[in-house]
């Protein structure tokens, strides 16, 4: 635990990939029992069923004063850190294995976690302490992606990294037939490709002045990019199974998915609500979504489909390596062969100019969908965001001006700066708020900010600051909905910070009146 | 206690203490530049703490100094003033002010812990107890220094091809940091960046034990490789430390006990050590003062308030102008 617990500090705090991947190496190449429990760690497949963030917040209020750990919390902006710090108890007992220490946490029975937990949270050092509740919540961040860990095992032992990325997905703990194959003491581990879920190809966004000059029309095709989740549907004569685009399992969520899929073919698509393969937005979506089962009635009142983009297996077939157009022939196919009313096709776009595709990305199905997808005629179905293949272009966002009402402090590489901000509109002569963002900002734009709230502060409600109303801030968003859970009615869909209008005056910001009207919500 | 202000101004007798802005009477508790300024009519401060004023501003900083011993008493009208060992840096010192029995402290910048660069913390009885709280929240527990400075002393053997620069404040933990350096026997040259040669020149002169040190010079880059060298935090990121080779960034600061903190400043190797009481220590000198009075700044004052309030004394924060948490020396 000492040593994976040093190692995740060192990681943290090198700034350079290189020596990133060197501290990686030097941890994989010497430890034998725990390297399998590292590596499950450093790829977020590690958790304990009981012990969650909610669940520590539990045993530290109980060591803790709640106000005090709240103070430290809002200052720290890290969970696993400021519960590691604040523990009151450091007996520091001798040093565990990493994996004698994960297996005597998982044999815990229930009814005992918050006495057994809060001993052993005692008897480590504050940076053990530190690791192991990272481990508990999940989401390491410190700088170190899957794919960096992937890099590093690679290199070790002279493999590339995409024959790793290939079989990851079809491998389980403890990684016993990885290692072997690595060390060359066995072939590559077999896996059953069709069965498992396959990281999703992804695009990059355009960048309109240099990629339009560089690249010929000729060989791209489009379709609308739809704003719901993006799922792959596995379907076989005895399974169906619908995933996320991360890898988790959804399928009790969409029911009638999964009660109405046929053929056998593994899908690439978007999961919309709507009836008739009409899709209502995103706001509706949202009343189906981190749910683990539907009823019937919402069933009803929000049916979902899939908008079939693309096929990666038809029946047997491994289609990955043919080139797109190849592959939606094969999806027409299967459309054809299995007509539900639960998929339908993705439209293509044909067009011969760059320009002629602008008037589809601005205008089509007015605000249904968030611009287009322009995808390579020829190009293999590749994991991940390779570049060069698929390219995204979002429809401009809205745009509006809106006083800065309040700050509080943001977390993760973010914390203790003032960087999570709530702003406003007039509702007659007071404001009222119409939405929080806290991205968009360039890091200059952040310490200006931060400064300002800090010197502009006129009221403090727990860690929340409000401040004077000297500052607008141009905010961009996707799309905005009526709302009955907000003050202002409205609410927002990823709202972030454009720019600072450090030239317009307060009293020319839009009254929500105004804003309604323009975004056209009753 | 009613006669001094959240500026610390005591109107009275139109005496301030650590004024941002020239003032005609400045009793100064430490040669940090947000406690002590250049301008003042007459400075009232511990012979340390003038010499470090003159160091660092020029010998007519101020147009007159009266150098007070730590216990000797300075009166003017009904409020005598006496100057007690904060233990912060050397020469820094505590104000006592009393005025028809009632005592008033106002700390100043103050650690309780061990330090040979200065004259260690005194306790000091009183009513009313303005304290900082630099570190005012339970996150903050420094540990033992030695500790600390040995993770930099094992650093430097391993990485025998980098050299390790260490960001400190050029007054205090510059020559801290050096000092800790020879409590744990290394005795090669330390390196200084050229802003801390005036000061270790003078903490050598009142017989601090900082060894032998040496501005960095342009001498052939590898000379550097295994060396310490001890620069301000500002020169972190300057084009001046990319002339070292492979330089290992390291910071000796109490914040350096948040590894996000760490991370956002480009530190590699964080050393945590505090010229400020940690939350214990703050704890246990409100305490052990028996004040009934506590008032709170600099820093992260709300925690320490609530904390008092439950401990039934009387607590609020002070805002002092000019001075917002973080930027503190």
């Amino acid at each position: 635990m000492k040593k994976f617990s040093s190692l995740l500090q060192n990681l943290i705090l090198t700034p350079s990939r290189n020596t990133k991947i060197k501290l990686l190496q030097d941890y994989f190449n010497k430890l034998d029992i725990n390297r399998a429990y590292a590596l499950a760690i450093l790829s977020d497949q590690l958790s304990f069923q009981f012990i969650k963030a909610s669940k520590l917040r539990e045993l530290v209020y109980e060591q803790v004063d709640q106000h005090l750990f709240d103070y430290s919390y809002d200052y720290v902006g890290d969970l696993a850190e400021t519960i590691s710090l604040i523990w009151p108890t450091k007996k520091e007992g001798k040093s565990q294995n990493l994996s004698t220490l994960i297996e005597n946490i998982k044999k815990i029975k229930k009814s005992e976690i918050n006495t057994e937990f809060s001993k052993i949270l005692s008897e480590l050092s504050n940076n053990e302490r530190w690791t192991l509740i990272k481990i508990c919540t999940g989401g390491l961040r410190i700088g170190v992606s899957e794919r960096l860990v992937k890099t590093a095992l690679a290199d070790l032992y002279n493999k590339s990294v995409n024959e790793i990325e290939e079989i990851w997905h079809g491998l389980e703990f403890p990684y016993e037939n990885l290692f072997q194959w690595l060390k060359n003491e066995t072939s590559k581990p077999k896996i059953d490709f069709k069965k498992l879920f396959h990281p999703m190809m992804l695009a990059n966004p355009i960048d309109e002045e240099k990629d339009f000059k560089r690249l010929n029309a000729n060989e791209f095709q489009a379709e609308y990019k739809w704003d719901g989740i993006r799922v792959q549907l596995m379907v076989s004569s005895n399974s169906v199974s619908l995933y996320s685009r991360t890898g988790d399992n959804i399928s009790s969520a969409f029911p009638e998915i999964i009660e109405t899929s046929k053929g056998d073919a593994v899908i690439d698509g978007e999961l919309l609500v709507g009836g008739n393969f009409k899709p209502s937005g995103f706001n509706d979506l949202q009343q189906r979504l981190n749910r683990k089962k539907a009823s019937k009635d919402l069933q009803k009142k929000f049916p979902v489909f899939i908008r079939a983009y693309d096929i990666l297996f038809y029946k047997e077939k491994d289609l990955r390596k043919l080139p797109l157009v190849e592959r939606r022939k094969y999806l027409e196919k299967f459309q054809k062969e299995n007509t539900t009313n639960q998929i339908d096709l993705s439209t293509i776009i044909n067009f011969s100019t760059w320009e002629e595709l602008t008037k589809y990305k601005n205008n089509f199905y007015d605000d249904l969908n968030e611009g287009v997808m322009i995808k390579l005629k020829n190009s293999e179905y590749l994991p991940g965001r390779k570049k060069g293949y698929w390219y995204k272009w979002k429809k401009n966002p809205k745009l509006v001006d809106a006083i800065l009402m309040y700050a509080q402090r943001g977390h993760g590489k973010r914390s203790s700066y003032y960087s999570d901000f709530t702003f406003g509109v007039w509702k007659e002569n007071e404001l009222v708020p119409i939405g929080k963002a806290y991205s968009g900002y360039t890091d200059k734009e952040l310490l200006v900010l931060d400064k300002f709230i800090r010197n502009n502060t006129t009221n403090k409600f727990g860690p929340v600051r409000e401040v004077k109303k000297e500052i607008i801030l141009e905010v961009a968003f996707d799309d905005v909905f009526p709302s009955t859970r907000h003050k202002s009615g409205v609410a927002m869909r990823f709202p972030r910070i454009h720019r600072i209008r450090w030239d317009k005056p307060i009293n020319e910001v839009l009254s929500i009146k105004e804003f309604k009207k323009e975004f056209k919500i009753d | 206690m009613d006669f001094i202000n959240h500026q610390l101004f005591i109107k009275d007798i139109n005496v301030h203490i650590d004024p941002i802005l020239p003032k005609k009477t400045a009793i100064i508790t430490h040669g940090h530049a947000d406690h002590a300024r250049f301008g003042h009519d007459h400075v009232i401060a511990t012979r340390q703490t003038i010499d470090i004023m003159k160091i660092r501003y020029g010998d007519k900083c101020a147009k007159k100094f009266t150098p007070l011993r730590y216990g000797q008493k300075y009166s003017i009208k009904n409020y005598d003033f006496t100057l007690h060992p904060a233990g912060h840096i050397l020469g820094s010192a505590q104000v006592l002010v009393e005025k028809n029995n009632h005592r008033l402290v106002i700390t100043g910048d103050y650690k309780v812990g061990k330090d040979e660069t200065c004259k260690n913390f005194k306790l000091v009885k009183c009513d009313t107890l303005i304290t900082e709280a630099t570190f005012g929240l339970p996150i903050f527990q420094h540990p033992d220094p030695k500790d600390e400075i040995q993770k930099l002393i094992r650093s430097v053997k391993i990485n025998k091809n980098n050299c390790h620069i260490v960001g400190a404040y050029a007054l205090g933990k510059a020559q801290r940091v050096m000092n800790l350096l020879r409590q744990q026997k290394y005795s090669e040259t330390i390196y200084i960046h050229g802003s801390l040669e005036k000061l270790c020149q003078y903490y050598s002169k009142e017989k601090i034990d900082i060894g032998k040190f040496e501005k960095v010079s342009s001498k052939d880059k590898n000379f550097y490789e295994g060396k310490i060298i001890i620069a301000p935090p500002s020169a972190l990121k300057d084009r001046w430390s990319r002339r070292f080779p492979n330089p290992i960034i390291c910071m000796a600061s109490g914040w350096m006990t948040v590894k996000q903190r760490a991370k956002q400043q480009g530190i590699e190797l964080p050393l945590v050590i505090s010229d400020h009481s940690d939350w214990n220590e703050l704890l246990d000198t409100i305490k052990k003062s028996k004040a009934k009075n506590i008032l709170i700044t600099h820093g992260q004052e709300d925690a320490l308030v609530y904390y008092c309030k439950k401990q039934n004394l009387v607590s609020k924060p002070l805002s002092i102008q000019g001075r917002s948490d973080e930027e503190i020396e």
